[in-house]
């Protein structure tokens, strides 16, 4: 079947961050995460935010869903400002957030049910995108009895049928197993190919990064801030092999790296003297190697 | 059935039911635990620690396995003996389906609600460690009858139960669930009928589960207590708890084990159906 006949036509969208920050507590222990935050995830295009972990990711996430609203600064979507949770930025969590106890078929017809717009139009895209992620033999299943990968899929087809104007995934391939993450990657991929969404995918895995993204946001250490932006200029569609032996994707790699080790080690280093010394004593080695 | 008669663990649970009645027996028949020869050096032991040389709790007092069976086969055919099972079932589900009706909504509303939860839980909290039997004088001037003061009383022995894990279950749905909801354009009753309703459903059923138990419990000791409920089925027709009470004071003491054993038998079909429902009910924590 051919996409273009189910899916009903939309527009990407394009989220614009302009000096957002975010803490949380009381003043004498406030607790700054995000700090003047400003970026762009370009319409139509695959964006990854790869940062050290627990720099503040997931709270922008949760900044961009509208979960929780900034500090200060705005967060727009295509110009008009996010004020709280709506179709149009789907999720993606850690783990699975699938409902244990509907089936894969009632996990994803979950939004136009909810909606009311449980149309003839709705279920033939729910049909085409159920074997569009390859679980027709799984549509009575519960999540429970599905394998990590296929509820990442389901996932996966639960978001899209909204017809979300961004998708976001917080390192939704976490947790699993290297050669079933490694597919994923290339399904995922794949996916974007086919439908060129904006998708904004936030990951602490540099190869994962580097293989999915169009543009590389290289995020620091808490309070989030963006350190670089890397376009990644690779052709697509991308291959794993492709990918290993092409000196453009290591020379992207090492730009990244280098930039998250010294987020690392500032973060490593953190209110320790030895681990300071540590450190100090590492890069007086690397500079002289 | 062949494929009951085939799994080992049938044959393991059958031999341990076999071996603890034949070790009954023995023991009741010989009036002793074992031979005195060898239980001396355990005597001296116990003597040495500074209890009685005789201390040790004697089986041969308990009727043998067999003559209870005996006693049993005779009550069979007494219709008090059954009215009795009917007494404690009826005032047992009166209690246990009544705190179902009231404890799951009431829970539900604690967990959606701020503000009722601010209001009823102090109250709730206070109640709570009070156990039910220290409700029986008070129920039983409160209540008008001694049977809706029974049936009270094991309400609420199983309402704080199934209240706390209705509440609980329904506070650990991951948040997740309702930000994904909500996302995808959910109402407050949608989520509500979707994600609460069906998230709490394993807590319901295990606090029910629990709460069964417990109604077993107090429901024998309430019968003890206030004589069975004695204006409905005569002195015999007082329930299970009665039952026992009643062979104790007859001297009957075959009776009190089949009485005791009555209520294991009645208390393991009740959990037995509330797993069977639950199983039923949440489909989606069945194995692969």
């Amino acid at each position: 079947m051919n996409e273009a006949a189910v899916r009903p036509a939309i527009v990407p969208g394009e989220i614009s961050l302009q000096g957002v920050s975010k803490s949380y507590g009381v003043v004498q222990f406030r607790k700054e995460v995000v700090r003047e935050c400003s970026f762009t995830i370009e319409r139509g295009k695959l964006t990854v935010m790869v940062g050290p972990s627990g720099c503040g990711k997931s709270t922008l996430i949760r900044l961009l869903a509208g979960f929780e609203a900034p500090t200060a600064g705005t967060a727009m979507l295509d110009g008009r400002p996010i004020t709280g949770p709506d179709r149009d930025r789907l999720v993606l969590f850690q783990e699975t957030a699938l409902f244990p106890w509907m089936t894969t078929w009632d996990n994803i017809l979950y939004g136009p049910r909810a909606r009311g717009e449980l149309t003839r139009e709705a279920l033939e895209f729910g049909e085409f995108l159920l074997a569009k992620v390859g679980l027709q033999d799984f549509r009575d299943k519960y999540p429970l009895q599905l394998s990590g990968g296929m509820q990442r899929r389901a996932e996966l087809a639960r978001a899209m049928i909204n017809n979300p104007k961004v998708m976001i995934l917080d390192e939704p391939f976490r947790g699993l197993d290297a050669m079933t993450k490694e597919l994923m990657w290339e399904y995922y991929s794949r996916l974007y190919e086919e439908n060129r969404r904006t998708n904004f995918f936030v990951t602490t895995d540099i190869d994962e990064a580097v293989f999915l993204a169009d543009r590389m946001l290289v995020m620091s250490n808490i309070p989030t801030q963006v350190r670089a932006v890397i376009d990644v200029d690779l052709p697509r569609p991308r291959r794993l092999s492709d990918l290993v032996e092409s000196d453009r994707a290591n020379d992207i790699k090492k730009q990244a790296l280098s930039i998250l080790h010294a987020e690392a080690m500032r973060s490593f280093s953190r209110g320790s003297k030895a681990a300071a010394d540590f450190v100090e004593a590492y890069l007086k080695r690397a500079s002289r190697g | 059935m062949k494929k009951v008669l085939s799994n080992p663990e049938f044959w393991r649970g059958a031999a341990s039911i076999a071996v603890f009645l034949i070790l009954w027996e023995i023991g009741a028949r010989s009036k002793q635990w074992m031979a005195p020869e060898f239980f001396a050096p355990f005597k001296e032991l116990l003597g040495a620690m500074g209890f009685k040389k005789d201390y040790l709790p004697w089986v041969g007092a308990v009727p043998a396995p067999s003559a209870v069976l005996q006693s049993w086969i005779g009550v069979l055919g007494d219709a008090g003996y059954w009215q009795s099972w009917y007494m404690s079932f009826f005032r047992v589900m009166g209690g246990f389906v009544t705190a179902m009706i009231i404890g799951i909504p009431f829970g539900l509303m604690l967990a959606v609600s701020r503000v009722s939860h601010g209001i009823a839980f102090p109250v709730f909290e206070v109640l709570r460690p009070i156990p039910p039997l220290a409700w029986v004088p008070a129920s039983i001037i409160f209540w008008p009858t001694q049977e809706s003061a029974i049936i009270f009383i094991t309400f609420l022995g199983a309402f704080y139960t199934i209240v706390i894990n209705v509440l609980g279950g329904a506070r650990s749905i991951d948040v997740r669930y309702f930000q994904a909801a909500q996302s995808m354009g959910s109402s407050r009753w949608d989520m509500f009928r979707r994600i609460v309703l069906p998230g709490t459903l394993p807590s319901i059923v295990v606090g029910s589960a629990v709460g069964m138990g417990i109604t077993w419990e107090v429901v024998v000791a309430a019968e003890m207590i206030s004589g069975g409920g004695s204006q409905i089925g005569g002195t015999s027709g007082g329930g299970l708890g009665f039952f026992i009470w009643n062979s104790y004071i007859g001297g009957s003491y075959e009776q009190i084990v089949v009485g005791m054993i009555s209520i294991g038998i009645a208390g393991y079909a009740s959990s037995e159906m509330l797993r069977w429902l639950g199983r039923y009910a949440t489909p989606w924590l069945k194995p692969r």
